[in-house]
């Protein structure tokens, strides 16, 4: 069965650093992936999704369907809402607490919306945490990607593969430790 | 075992280009095509250059195959229009080494102004075209690409789109290939395109082509995939495996790989006996328009259904949801929830960008009419600026904008100012030829040229002004202010956009000089990596942050007006991010208050 998942995000979350890791990981471990992301205007501001699909059989088309997705992991919590759609009936939502007006919000012409959470947990099971301070508290504000990487490691039950010496490879040395720890956070988060 | 790796498309072409020797390699910089020679540039063993433009690009490309070298030229799908004059004769001249082009279409126009289907660049200039539809296949068929140009003597085009270039898919790595520098022997009738060679020439390009269209229907690139069904589906590139999810086993499959020119025989055979046919493919009829031109329009469905009406959506991407929702009428359910709460995410200039200065300036003007070009200050369109009436295509802002004054001129009593904006990389791709317009044709219309000092929008890449090449080595730093001073220009002011009264002050000058003027903005973009050039001009640039002291904040909202993400109204008082502030003071030269240290 071929596995459907969303990071989705705003530019400068690290979701690609995220889905690149969680990639290669599946990869390295026999499973056919494939991984699509759109990104052309994500540094300034605009909203960012990396579609990853793996299988234990070949996987085809690299773009998840509409109302296809396992899992859904939103780095912000109105960018949840707006991948929704991609959501399976009773699919699941990993959630960053966390609000990142866009300018209509911050110029005042729009409000953030109200009521995020409720509306998602209407729809399906969701998982909420702010990943921020939780990445604050190990020290380093820059891992919450990582935390809600591990959280996604947790929900789809990929806890076997060897996460650690991935990120020895992709991580710059200084930061190794603090991301090992930022997976095991995520994990422990996701239960 | 070969070693496996994830990769995008763009590596893998790059990759490819790489393993098959490639030696020379240019390309400008567009989306989602800029990646493709950023990789190039890491193999010692190419000369990997970022051109000034598509034309120059594959001009200099060309060169480098008539001398013997195995040669190569990226573009986004618009920068085939740009290079299209050497592309039709370079399809007539032929290759000594290997020449190959990448076209990366936009189905979906994900960053693009249009949605072209440069497919029919290779029908209309007459050379042969590949369609790869994963990283694998981008690979193979680069390599596979330069042994056809070689073969046939002729350029080949590769044609992949957005989701072939940014998708990542598992690719298997060989070693690269020298290919020895093909001794170079002049060959005049062949290189030099006067009517009564270039007329030899167009007889050996149907040759070609003629050989190329029984290759077509052998090669194993064209291959049919026979479940013993009775409906078809024939399809190019990302499309089939988009097909593939909906279709799985319950159809037989036309996999085209090679597709200019069509595989016509193979077409026709697959096509018999079918109750049925799919022809996916998005953009234009490319290969439905051979089916129907073969017979079997009875029984194909693609953009149109056999009775005319249409069938799959004319524009887009056909994912397999689009795909799903077509042929069965129902795609999977979506959860349904309240879409209102959902608020756009407009892409808006960073903290600390260099144009905000300018836009907010120019927003304020009544009297000027702004023509825009290709980069990131398009945004200037959008509120809070709205300023700019009207875009096209790289450099056409200051020509149109030439254009629209020599109009707005003849109107009785009209002060409309046209006032043209670009950006370094931009003038230096075609910006320069329509300034000349400008001031030979007696224009006076006023030129803004935002030099943030590096190809901003595609994320950074060298250019003539920034003083590295695509490879890193030091090289010249290209003078803009010389160019436009040689280009004839009487007024010229160069300026720091994050002085407001310097911005203004510049713009009324402009406004009063009766003849073509020219404003330079110089400083450099708020995302971009230091050179050491960078950090001697610049180096208090960004180190500093603004903060709202909200005791002397009145709540008036007039920083707003400047468009900085970093600001928001918190409490019914303006609040800085300090995690994204970088200390332009442009919102603090606003503020009436002076209420922003």
């Amino acid at each position: 069965m071929t596995k459907n998942i969303l990071l989705v995000g705003v530019g400068g979350q690290g979701t690609i650093l995220a889905s690149k890791i969680l990639s290669i990981g599946l990869a390295n471990n026999g499973y056919d992936v494939k991984m699509s992301e759109i990104h052309g205007m994500s540094q300034r501001g605009g909203s960012v999704t990396s579609h990853i699909r793996y299988s234990e059989d070949k996987v085809y088309s690299p773009v998840v369907e509409l109302g296809q997705a396992d899992l859904i992991v939103a780095f912000e919590k109105m960018e949840a809402l707006r991948y929704l759609d991609y959501l399976k009936p009773n699919g699941k939502i990993v959630v960053n607490d966390c609000e990142i007006p866009g300018t209509p919000i911050t110029s005042g012409t729009c409000e953030y919306p109200q009521n995020i959470l409720e509306e998602l947990k209407a729809h399906a099971d969701v998982t909420v945490f702010d990943a921020n301070k939780e990445a604050e508290k190990l020290g380093n504000s820059k891992v919450a990607n990582i935390i809600l990487l591990g959280s996604l490691i947790g929900q789809m039950n990929l806890t076997n593969i060897n996460w650690d010496a991935l990120l020895e490879e992709n991580v710059k040395p200084q930061f190794v430790e603090v991301n090992k720890k930022a997976i095991q956070v995520g994990i422990e988060l996701a239960k | 075992m070969a070693q496996k790796v994830l990769m995008t498309g763009n590596e893998a072409i790059a990759r490819g280009a790489w393993e098959a020797g490639v030696r020379f390699a240019a390309a400008y910089p567009g989306t989602p095509s800029t990646e493709i020679l950023e990789n190039l540039s890491t193999y010692k063993d190419i000369d990997a250059q970022w051109s000034p433009n598509e034309k120059v690009a594959l001009e200099a490309a060309f060169g480098a195959s008539v001398a013997g070298g195995r040669a190569f030229a990226s573009m986004k799908h618009v920068g085939i229009n740009v290079a299209a004059d050497p592309l039709f004769t370079i399809a007539y001249s032929g290759s000594n080494a290997g020449l190959v082009i990448v076209t990366a279409d936009e189905p979906g126009q994900h960053s693009s102004q249009n949605e072209q289907d440069n497919r029919n660049f290779a029908r209309h200039a007459k050379m042969p075209m590949l369609e790869p539809a994963d990283s694998q296949e981008c690979k193979d068929m680069v390599k596979l690409a330069f042994d056809m140009s070689e073969e046939y003597d002729c350029p080949v085009l590769i044609r992949v789109t957005t989701r072939v270039c940014h998708s990542k898919s598992l690719v298997e790595l060989c070693e690269r290939v020298e290919k020895p520098i093909v001794p170079y022997v002049k060959n005049a009738k062949k290189y030099v395109d006067v009517p009564a060679n270039a007329r030899i020439r167009r007889v050996e390009v149907e040759k070609h082509m003629d050989a190329l269209k029984v290759f077509s229907n052998e090669t194993a690139l064209n291959v049919v995939e026979d479940n013993g069904k009775k409906i078809g589906v024939i399809t190019s590139g990302m499309c089939y495996h988009y097909a593939r999810e909906v279709f799985e086993n319950e159809a037989n499959y036309l996999r085209i790989g090679f597709s200019f020119p069509l595989p016509m025989g193979k077409i026709a055979e697959f096509c018999k006996g079918l109750d049925k046919v799919y022809i996916i493919e998005e953009n234009d009829e490319f290969i439905e328009d051979a089916v129907k031109m073969l017979g079997f329009g009875n029984i194909a469905y693609g953009k149109y259904a056999p009775d005319g009406s249409r069938f799959f959506h004319y524009c887009g991407e056909l994912t397999s949801d689009v795909i799903r929702a077509t042929v069965t009428g129902q795609a999977f359910k979506p959860v349904d929830f309240d879409r209102t709460k959902i608020v756009a995410r407009p892409p808006a200039l960073c903290a600390g960008c260099p144009h905000r200065g300018l836009f907010y300036e120019l927003g304020k003007r009544k009297n000027v009419v702004v023509s825009g070009d290709i980069g990131c200050y398009t945004l200037a369109f959008a509120p809070p600026y709205n300023a700019m009436d009207f875009n096209c295509c790289m450099g056409a802002s200051i020509s149109s904008g030439n254009g629209a004054q020599k109009i707005f001129n003849k109107v009785e009593g009209n002060d409309k100012r046209v006032v043209s904006v670009l950006g370094d990389s931009t003038f230096f791709h075609s910006g320069i030829t329509s300034l000349l317009d400008v001031v030979y044709n007696r224009g006076n219309n006023i030129t803004v040229i935002l030099d943030n000092r590096i190809t901003g929008m595609t994320g950074h890449q060298q250019n003539p002004g920034t003083g590295y090449t695509a490879q890193g080595a030091e090289t010249v730093v290209v003078d803009i202010e010389a160019i436009v001073k040689a280009c004839g220009v009487k007024n010229i002011k160069v300026i720091d956009p994050n002085d407001l009264k310097a911005v203004k002050d510049a713009i009324d000058w402009a406004l009063a000089c009766e003849e073509a003027s020219v404003i330079i903005t110089k400083y450099p973009c708020v995302l971009k990596k230091f050179s050491n050039i960078d950090k001697a001009q610049y180096p208090n640039a960004f180190k500093s942050k603004c903060a709202v002291n909200t005791d002397k904040c009145i709540g008036c909202k007039a920083c707003l007006k400047c468009g900085c993400p970093a600001i928001s109204v918190v409490n019914k008082k303006a609040a800085i991010d300090p995690t994204m502030c970088v200390g332009c003071t442009v919102c603090k030269q606003i503020c009436p208050v002076k209420a922003i240290d």
